[in-house]
C-alpha cells in the first residue's frame, strides 16, 4: 500500500558553525562567511593543526538558550535549540491533540561528555562521575529533546553515520504517509568530539586548511557541529494547526554502497541509486531538479564517487549544484538534517548556495559547482545527497507546493 | 500501526542459551554472578574470512544470527536491512576511545573507530551479501528493536519489497558492565534462588542478536503472523493496562483472543510492580511466561521474547523447557508485553498464520 | 637490521595486527602481494601499516599515496623501512 497523501514541510530550524538561527545563517550564506577555523570550545592537541566548524558558543550559553541543564550533552543542547526553533518557524505552539513525533539522528550520543569521563574511568572504574555519561546512548539526546519540546507519542533515533538524519527525515514522512503521526520533527544533531575528531584524522581524510569539495585539488574534510530539523505534516495537520506549507518532501530512496566499510565505490554505486530512487519516488525527471545540495565532504574519495553517479543520472543537463559543507564543515549525523533546511530555504526564498573555495573543476567530471550566491532564482525541486560509512546512502527531494 | 498481513519466515538468535543450532539443549543455562553471556557459535562457516578478521563480539553475533536467518528462510538478498542496537559496537568503542587517551590523540590506528559506528552490523551485513537495497539502524534505547520492527512492516505495508530482514542487537562489556553496575541496574549477587525473586534490588545484565526475516506473501513458507507492534513512552504502571485494551481492541481483539503472555519482568521489585499488578487484573487466568532468565535484561532484549514466541508457536512442546513451565494448550496467540527501565513500553502481537 | 630479518619481523607483525587468524608469518612469501588478489588487506589496513610504520620502526610515510608503492610486498616495506630509518645512511 502507499497512500497519495503528501508530506508537506512547515517550518525549520538550524544551529551550526556559520549561524545559531535561521536568520543568521542566510546572512553567513549570502555573504560566503564559512564557520571554519580553529577550535574554541573542544579541548584537542589538534587543535593549532586541525580546523573546525563549530557553533561558536559554550555549553553554559547553549544551555541557556535551550533552558536545559549546562551539564547535558552538547548534542542534546544544540538538538534542543534548533528544534525548538522549527516548531516556532513554523508557528506551531502546541499539537492540538495531534499525533506528533520526533525523529532525529546522531552519530555518536553523548560522546563529548563520555570521554571526558572514561579518562577517569580507566584509571580507577569507581572514579569519573556518571552524571557524565548517562547521556551516552544516541537515543538520550531525543528523548531530552523530545521532553523539551512536549512530544509523547513516538520519538525514534536513526544512527546510518554520515546519512543518519536523511534517513531520519525518509522514516518521519513515512509515518505520516501511514497515518501513525500528524505532526514530525526530523532532522539531526551531532556535536563534536575528539573521538570523532581522531577517527577521522586516523582515516587522514581530514584536510589541515578549509575544505575544498568537488575542486581537483581537495585535500579532505573539515569536521563541524550542529542541528538541523523540519517539520512534517499531515494534510489535515495542516489545516488542524492552520499551518502554511513551505514546500513537500516528494522523493526519497534509501541505498547501501555494499562497497566497504567506508570508502565509497570508485562508480558510485549506492549514491547512483538513491538518486535514482528518489527520482522515481516523487516521479520526476532528472531535468526537473534545479539544485543538487551535494553530500561533498571535500574527501578525494566521496567527491569522485557522488561526482561519477551525478554523472550517470544528469549527463548532459546539470542542475546547479553546491557544497554547503565548505561553510558549515561535515557535521556527520545532523548533515542531512541542516542540509534539509538548506534545501527548504532554497525553495522558499529562491536560493542557490555557493560552493566557497572552489577554483579547479575535477579531471574526472563534466562539471562546475556554483561559486557565487544567487537569490530570487526559480527553485521548484531540489536533490539533497547524504551518504556515511557502512555504505548507507540516502537522497531526499524537496519541491515547491 | 494498522492491520496488515506482516509473516515471519525465520528466526536465528544468539543468546546466553545454546539454542543457535537446531535442536535444544534441554537445559536452561543459568547467569555466572549478575551477568549473562552470550553463547557464541563456531563463525567461520558462516562468515567471510576476509571480514571477520575486524569484527568485534557483537558484530560477529549480529552478522551470524542474520546470516543464519536468510539460510533458514532460503532468502539470498533481502528487500530491506533494519537493525536496531542501542549501545551499538562498545568493544570498539572502548577500544579506540582507549588508544585517543594512552595515546594522547597521535598515531592512532583508524580500524576500532570505523567499526565503531553504530550502523556498523547492517552494514557489514550488506557487505557481506553484496546487498545494494534499503539499509537502516535505529538507536533508541528500549525501543531500538521496535522501531526496526516497525520501520520493516511499514516497508512490507509500503510494497516496497516482499522480503525484510529485521533484527536488533546488544552487547556487555567488561566497562559497560562495570558502569551499569554503579547506576544500581544490577543485582550486587545474583542469588540461586530464582530468577525472580525479590530479595535484592537490581536485575542481571543480559546481551543477545535476534533476526527476523518478515514477508508479506503468504505461504507455506509463513511460520507466523506478526499482528501488531505498539509503543509508548513513559506511562505510569496503572495506565499500562489501558494500553493493552486499546492495543488489542485496534486488532480487534479482546484479552480472551490471547493464549500466552510473556512479561519482561526481570526480578528488580520495582521494575516488576507493573507486571504484579497486570497479573491481578488484565493477566488473571492467563497464561503468562517471563523471558528475562534467560537472556537478562538489556534494551534490546524483546527481540528475544518475541523470539521465544515464534518457537512457542512453532513446537510448544519442544520450546517449553525454557519457559519454568508446562505451557497447557495450544498457542495461537501470543502477547508481549515489556518495558525498559519504566521510560520504553512496548506491545507486540504474534501468532500463528 | 638485515633485511632478511626485518621481512621476518614484519610477517609477524602483519599477522598479529590484522587477525589473520589462517595464515602462519612463514605462510606468507617476501614477494608476495598484500593487498587485493594477495593477503586480501585494504586501504584501512594501508593506514594502519602507515601507524605501524611509525611506531615500530620511526618511520613516516609522509604521502599516504605512496602506500601502494611502499606496501606493495614485504619486500618493499623493508626497502623502504631500510632507506628512510633515522640513523641509517639513507635516512633523511
Amino acid at each position: 500500500m502507499q497512500t497519495g497523501s503528501k508530506v508537506y514541510i512547515a517550518g525549520a530550524g538550524i544551529i551550526s558553525a556559520i549561524g545559531n538561527n535561521i536568520a543568521q545563517c542566510i546572512a553567513a550564506l549570502e555573504n560566503s562567511n564559512a564557520g571554519i577555523g580553529e577550535m574554541q570550545q573542544l579541548t584537542s592537541v589538534h587543535k593549532k593543526t586541525l580546523p573546525v566548524a563549530e557553533v561558536k558558543a559554550s555549553n553554559k550559553i547553549l544551555a541557556e538558550w535551550a533552558q536545559l541543564p549546562a551539564n547535558i550533552t552538547r548534542t542534546a543542547l544544540l538538538g534542543t535549540i534548533a528544534a525548538r526553533e522549527t516548531l516556532h518557524n513554523a508557528g506551531i505552539r502546541n499539537f492540538n491533540g495531534l499525533r506528533a513525533g520526533l525523529l532525529s539522528a546522531n552519530s555518536v550520543g553523548g560522546m563529548d561528555k563520555t570521554e571526558d569521563f572514561y579518562a577517569l574511568f580507566l584509571k580507577d572504574n569507581t572514579a569519573g562521575r556518571l552524571r557524565n555519561v548517562i547521556n551516552h546512548e544516541c537515543g538520550s539526546a531525543t528523548k531530552i529533546m523530545a521532553n523539551a519540546l512536549g512530544i509523547k507519542d513516538f520519538i525514534t533515533t536513526v544512527s546510518t553515520a554520515c546519512s543518519s538524519s536523511a534517513n531520519a527525515i525518509f522514516f518521519g514522512a513515512r509515518l505520516i504517509k501511514n497515518n501513525i503521526l500528524d505532526v514530525v520533527v526530523a532532522g539531526g544533531a551531532d556535536a563534536l568530539t575528539r573521538f570523532t575528531l581522531n577517527g577521522f584524522n586516523s582515516l587522514m581524510i581530514l584536510d589541515n586548511e578549509a575544505c575544498k569539495p568537488f575542486d581537483e585539488n581537495r585535500k579532505g574534510l573539515n569536521l563541524g557541529e550542529g542541528a538541523g530539523y523540519i517539520v512534517m505534516l499531515s494534510e489535515k495537520a495542516l489545516q488542524v494547526l492552520n499551518a502554511q506549507p513551505v514546500c513537500t518532501l516528494s522523493g526519497y530512496c534509501n541505498a547501501n554502497d555494499a562497497y566497504h566499510q567506508t570508502a565509497s565505490s570508485p562508480s558510485g554505486t549506492g549514491s547512483f541509486l538513491a538518486m535514482k530512487g528518489a527520482l522515481q519516488k516523487s516521479g520526476l525527471q532528472p531535468s526537473a531538479i534545479d539544485y543538487i545540495n551535494l553530500h561533498g565532504t571535500g574527501t578525494k574519495n566521496n567527491d569522485v564517487s557522488e561526482g561519477t553517479a551525478i554523472k550517470e543520472i544528469f549527463d548532459p543537463h546539470y542542475p546547479k549544484m553546491s557544497s554547503t559543507k565548505s561553510f558549515t564543515g561535515h557535521t556527520l549525523g545532523a548533515s542531512g538534517g541542516i542540509e534539509a533546511v538548506f534545501s527548504m530555504l532554497a525553495i522558499q526564498r529562491g536560493f542557490i548556495y555557493p560552493n566557497l573555495r572552489f577554483t579547479t573543476q575535477m579531471k574526472e567530471l563534466p562539471f562546475m559547482p556554483e561559486t557565487t550566491f544567487a537569490k530570487g532564482v526559480e527553485v521548484n525541486h531540489v536533490l539533497s545527497n547524504s551518504f556515511g560509512f557502512g555504505g548507507n546512502c540516502s537522497s531526499l527531494i524537496f519541491s515547491k507546493i | 500501526m494498522e492491520e496488515a498481513n506482516i509473516y515471519i519466515n525465520a528466526v536465528a538468535g544468539i543468546s546466553p542459551q545454546s539454542v543457535f543450532n537446531e535442536g535444544f539443549s534441554q537445559s536452561v543455562i543459568k547467569p555466572s554472578g549478575n551477568r549473562f553471556v552470550c553463547m557464541e557459535p563456531d563463525y567461520d562457516e558462516l562468515i567471510d574470512a576476509k571480514l571477520i578478521r575486524r569484527m568485534s563480539r557483537i558484530i560477529k553475533m549480529g552478522t551470524a544470527a542474520a546470516l543464519k536467518c536468510l539460510q533458514q528462510a532460503n532468502v539470498e538478498i533481502p528487500g530491506g536491512i533494519v537493525m536496531g542496537t542501542a549501545y551499538g559496537c562498545l568493544q570498539d568503542t572502548e577500544i579506540f576511545l582507549k588508544r585517543i587517551i594512552d595515546y594522547k590523540e597521535e598515531m592512532l590506528t583508524p580500524t576500532a573507530f570505523i567499526q565503531s559506528t553504530h550502523n556498523t552490523v547492517g552494514a557489514q551485513i550488506a557487505l557481506l551479501l553484496q546487498c545494494h537495497n534499503y539499509n537502516n539502524t535505529f538507536v533508541q534505547s528500549g525501543h531500538s528493536f521496535e522501531s526496526a520492527l516497525l520501520d520493516g512492516a511499514l516497508l512490507l505495508k509500503e510494497d516496497e519489497m516482499n522480503e525484510v530482514l529485521v533484527g536488533a542487537a546488544d552487547e556487555i562489556t567488561p566497562a559497560s558492565h562495570a558502569i551499569l553496575e554503579r547506576f544500581g541496574l544490577y543485582k550486587k549477587q545474583a542469588g540461586d534462588n530464582g530468577f525472580y525473586n525479590y530479595t535484592s534490588k537490581g536485575t542481571v545484565a543480559g546481551e543477545g542478536a535476534c533476526f527476523f526475516l518478515l514477508s508479506n506473501v503468504q505461504g507455506e513458507k509463513n511460520i507466523a503472523k506478526l499482528n501488531g507492534i505498539e509503543t509508548f513512552l513513559d506511562v505510569p504502571d496503572e495506565e499500562v493496562e489501558n494500553k493493552i485494551n486499546q492495543f488489542l481492541a485496534a486488532h480487534h481483539l479482546s484479552i480472551n483472543d490471547i493464549d500466552l503472555i510473556i512479561a519482561g519482568r526481570n526480578g528488580d521489585k520495582k521494575n516488576d510492580a507493573v507486571y504484579d499488578m497486570l497479573d491481578k487484573n488484565i493477566f488473571t487466568d492467563k497464561q503468562t511466561i517471563n523471558y528475562k532468565h534467560l537472556c537478562g535484561e538489556y534494551p534490546t532484549s524483546s527481540s528475544f521474547a518475541l523470539w521465544l514466541a515464534l518457537k512457542l508457536v512453532k513446537d510448544a512442546g519442544a520450546a517449553q523447557f525454557l519457559c519454568n513451565q508446562i505451557i497447557n494448550r495450544d498457542v495461537k496467540k501470543i502477547l508481549i508485553y515489556n518495558h525498559y527501565l519504566h521510560t520504553y513500553h512496548s506491545l507486540l502481537l504474534a501468532g500463528a498464520c | 637490521m638485515e633485511k632478511a630479518q626485518l621481512m621476518e619481523n614484519l610477517k609477524k607483525q602483519i599477522v598479529a595486527q590484522f587477525n589473520l587468524k589462517k595464515i602462519n608469518p612463514e605462510d606468507i612469501g617476501n614477494d608476495q602481494p598484500l593487498f587485493v588478489e594477495g593477503l586480501g588487506l585494504d586501504s584501512i589496513d594501508a593506514l594502519e601499516l602507515i601507524v605501524l610504520l611509525q611506531q615500530e620502526y620511526k618511520v613516516k610515510l609522509a604521502n599516504p599515496e605512496d602506500g601502494p608503492k611502499v606496501f606493495a610486498s614485504v619486500s618493499t616495506m623493508a626497502d623502504y623501512i631500510l632507506k628512510h630509518q633515522p640513523g641509517n645512511a639513507n635516512g633523511q
